[in-house]
Formats: structure tokens, sequence, C-alpha cells
């Protein structure tokens, strides 16, 4: 790329680089994006447009995950669920968000009031940020350029994500020490042990899937998925039950929701927040729910690629864009989350230590033991 | 110029948080005031193309150790201020000496950087191809395996001790 680049009209760099094709994701990558030597259209225009995209296409998900959730809940239990508001209640999200955005905002007396107008704030961004290297497809041709379907390709993509779930921790531990309330006290330390200790088995399991793969990228783990012609799934049983089950736990989902516990804890570490903050806590919880779905489709099940892309009969599984192979497959753990929900009691908290300490965690270097030397034997 | 415009308002936070997390009178402050600055310290390794050490470090430090730190702050009630010393004029004799020693410390390792031959292009020319996780951990394997070794046998016998501690009887 010569320094004379900088002269040429926009509309002529823009159709280089679009020749470029698949060379674009550097171009995306964070901490590299203020190369002047690139045109504006690549290197701003459409990584923005992919950040608004996904930023709207997750809090519509989250708004109507929750609506989901309360139907799925209703029809287990032999109700009807949210009806009044819109045909079988399809506007209810929006009549929450309405309500929710009217509330009152109370900060108790006592509290910390820096810390506890930051803790809803820790918790829902790492929590959507972690979108940013989640692949939701290949590439589509739009326009006549060739768009990747991801906001970036980091080479270290898998471990930005654990990092940055490790950050959303906070978010659950000041907010319940500024409350300067019991019980929510008593549930962030709940929360945080839980998910300290269950994100060690989830990292382990993340190693055994690295050594499968040999790179960290997420797409590069889906295009080694799409090489070896193998969901790791089918690879990895043991490592996917670890990670489903560590997930549960890290998103404080049932039957590891004890930081809710509403019959001991009242509410959980959010019980003195009011309004729009309590509504940041809610919907971090969800895109929580979102991302572990996203990572588990994207790392054992192939991502955006089809089903059985070797076989031959099924190639017409293929016509169907890849980005819709990867929506549907997140869809189908999100409803797992919401059945698990429903159908399993909840574990007591010495009972939920011990399988993360005790049965999770040796799993896990186990599997990372073994996946290595199957590694190196064949 | 852009890369040097990063680097000077990252480190000008990375100070500020510094010096707020010895100056803020709530320790639970004090904690969150250090976990920015780690935040900003990876910042700076993402500036410097150091995207593995960037993660690492956002991974183990501020979303694994201060969490402990948190933990142990929260548990401990620390709202009294620690009492004065009995003699602040001979407090203040030896932080001068600590700061000195670490100033003399700082002044002999930009010395001696400054008189090497820029080693730095030197490893990266030797180091094998790929990103740099590879690198890093191909440096470790190989050239630091010994002090890599000694560091892990470090981290067990802190384990094994509070393990030790913490059970009544074995």
């Amino acid at each position: 790329m010569a320094s004379g680049r900088l002269t040429k009209a926009a509309h002529g760099a823009a159709r280089e680089g679009a020749a470029r094709g698949d060379g674009a994701p550097p171009a995306t990558e964070p901490g590299s994006g203020a190369e002047p030597r690139l045109n504006m259209i690549d290197i701003v225009i459409i990584p923005l447009l992919k950040i608004v995209i996904v930023f709207v296409a997750v809090l519509f998900g989250v708004a109507y995950l929750v609506l989901l959730e309360r139907k799925v809940q209703a029809w287990v239990q032999v109700r009807l669920g949210p009806m009044r508001v819109g045909p079988h209640g399809v506007l209810q999200p929006i009549a929450d968000a309405l309500k929710l955005f009217v509330k009152e905002d109370i900060t108790p007396a006592r509290a910390d009031k820096w810390v506890y107008t930051l803790a809803p704030m820790i918790s829902l961004v790492p929590a959507l940020i972690v979108f940013a290297v989640i692949p939701f497809g290949g590439t589509a041709h739009l326009f006549g350029k060739t768009v990747p379907l991801f906001v970036a390709d980091v080479n270290v993509g898998l471990l930005y994500i654990v990092s940055v779930a490790s950050i959303g921790v906070y978010g659950l531990i000041l907010a319940g020490y500024a409350s300067n309330s019991k019980y929510p006290l008593l549930s962030s330390l709940r929360a945080s042990a839980q998910l300290i200790s269950y994100e060690v088995a989830v990292t382990m399991t993340l190693v055994s899937l690295i050594l499968m793969a040999g790179t960290l990228s997420m797409v590069g783990i889906v295009e080694a998925q799409r090489q070896a012609g193998l969901w790791y799934v089918f690879a990895q049983p043991l490592a996917f039950f670890i990670f489903l089950a560590g997930g549960l736990a890290e998103t404080n989902r049932a039957p590891f929701d004890l930081p809710e516990a509403e019959q001991e804890l009242v509410g959980g570490f959010h019980t003195e927040y009011s309004g729009m903050r309590f509504a940041f806590f809610f919907l971090a919880e969800y895109a929580n729910m979102i991302v572990v779905s996203s990572v588990a489709t994207t790392l054992f099940f192939g991502g955006w690629l089809a089903p059985f892309p070797n076989v031959h009969a099924l190639a017409f599984l293929g016509l169907v864009p890849g980005w819709i192979w990867f929506l549907l497959k997140v869809f189908c753990f999100l409803y797992l989350f919401l059945w698990i929900r429903a159908t399993l009691p909840r574990y007591r908290y010495d009972q939920l230590m011990r399988l993360g300490w005790k049965v999770l965690i040796p799993l896990a270097i186990a599997n990372v033991i073994v996946t290595g030397a199957v590694k190196v034997l064949l | 110029m852009v890369e040097a415009f990063a680097f000077y308002s990252l480190a000008a936070f990375i100070l500020g948080f510094a010096v707020l997390v010895i100056t803020a009178r709530n320790t639970v402050h004090s904690v969150l005031f250090l976990v920015a600055n780690f935040l900003f310290v990876a910042a700076l390794y993402v500036v410097l193309h150091a995207e593995f050490l960037a993660v690492i470090q956002v991974l183990v430090y501020a979303g694994g150790i201060v969490v402990l730190y948190l933990f142990v702050v929260m548990l401990v009630n620390l709202k009294r201020p620690p009492e004065a010393h009995a003699d602040p004029r001979r407090r203040g004799r030896l932080g001068l000496a600590v700061a000195g020693l670490l100033l003399a410390q700082l002044v002999a390792v930009l010395g001696y950087s400054a008189t090497q031959a820029v080693p730095a292009a030197a490893a990266a020319a030797t180091a094998p191809a790929g990103g740099n996780v590879e690198a890093v951990g191909w440096l470790l394997y190989t050239d630091y395996l010994v002090p890599f070794e000694v560091a892990s046998m470090l981290l067990l016998v802190a384990m094994i001790g509070a393990i030790i501690l913490a059970k009544r009887e074995l």
C-alpha cells in the first residue's frame, strides 16, 4: 500500500479494498484500526455499522428472551404466561422496558453512591463487548463488497472472551457491597465465589478445545472444524458437558441460581436496585446467556457451518446462509437454558461447590491431559 | 504520532489511577482504582501489539487476583483508619530511603538498556513466525524453561501451604 493511495478518491480506494476480499479482517482489529493508509469505508463505516447492528440485535434478543422465558415457564407449568399486551403478549417486553424507564431510581441512604451507580454498568458492559469477537457467519456479499460477518477476528479471541467475562464479576461483588445491606452482600459473595470456581473448570475445557483447533481465534476454530469435518462436540463430549454446566453456573442460572435464591436471600445482589439500574443487571444476565450460547455454538457446534457439510445428500443445507444456522443453534441453547430452569430444582450451596471443585475441575484437567496425549500420539 | 499520543494518554491514566490507589480513603475504592490501573496497562500492551499479554493481564490480574483482594477487603472490616505511626519523622525517613532505592534501580535499568544495542529487535528477528501467543510459548519452553518451572514450583508450594493452613487435620 503506497502512500500515494492517500490522495486517491475514496470511491476508488473502496473498490480496491473490496478486491482484497478476505484480507479485510486485520483492518478491523482493535489497536491497529487507526492506520491512515487504509480507506475510510473499510476501517470506520463498515465496523461501525456492524457494531450498531450487533448491539441492537443483542438488546432486542435479550428483550424477547425474557418474554420467551416467561412463556416457556408458563407452558411447562400449564399456564398461559403474558397474554394481555398485544396478541399472546408479544409486546410485553416493550411495556416492561417503558415501566423500568419511568420507575423511580432509588439509592439507599447509606449506600456507597459512586460504586452503587458503577456496579450495573460494570455488569452490563462486559456482557455486551464480548460480542465483538463472536463470528456470526462467514462472509456476506453486499453491494459488491465482501463483508466478514464478525466485528473483529482477534488472534486471541477465546482468551479475550474469558478475560472480559472475568471482569463482569466486579458488577456482582460491587453491587452487593455498595448496597450496604445484608442480603445483597451475602448474595454477591455467593455469586462471586461461584463464578470464580466455575471459571477454572470452563477455562480448562477451553484449553482442550484449543489443543484440538490449534488456534485461539474464534473464526479459526470454526474453520478448523470445517477442515476436520467434525463438530468438536463429538470429539470432546466431556468438555462440552463441563462447559455447559460451568456456563449455567457462570450465568447464575438454574439449577445453580443460588445468588438469586429468593426464598433465602429476598432477591439477590440487586435487591436494593430499582428502575433502569435494576434493568441493567437483568439485561446483563440475559446477554450473558446469549454469550454462553454463542460461545458453545462456535466452539462445539461448528458456528455458522451447516450440519454435515461432508455428506453429499445433505448438501442442500448449505443453501441456507451461515448466519441463520448460527442463530438457530444459539436459539436451541437458549431454549435448553429455559427448559433446565423449568425442570431442575436448585442445588444446595455446598453441593454446588463440591461439584465444581471435586468433580468438574479434576475432570476438565484429566480431559486436557488425555486430549494432549492423543494429539501427540496420533 | 498516533502511537505516541496513545502511549502518553494511557501513561497519564495509569499514573493517575496509581496515585488514586494510594490516596483513596475507602479501601474498596482503592482496590477499584487498582483494577482501572490494570486495565489501562492492558491497553498499553495492545498499543505495543502484545495482545496475548494484554488479555492475560486482564484475566489474571484484573479478573482473578484483584477479585480476591476485594473479597478480603470486604470481609475484613477496614472502616477504621490505621493508627498513626508513633514517630512520623521516622516513617518519613524510611519512605525516603525506599523511594531512593527505587529511583536508583530505575536509573540503573534505564541506563543499562540504553547502552544495549536494540535487543528487542534482535529477539523479534529470531522468534518463530506466527502470532505472539506462539512467540511467548516458544520462548517460555526454550530459553526460559528453568525460570518458568521454578515459578510454577513456587505457585505449587504456595497452594499446598494454603491447603495445609485451611485444613484442621490432614
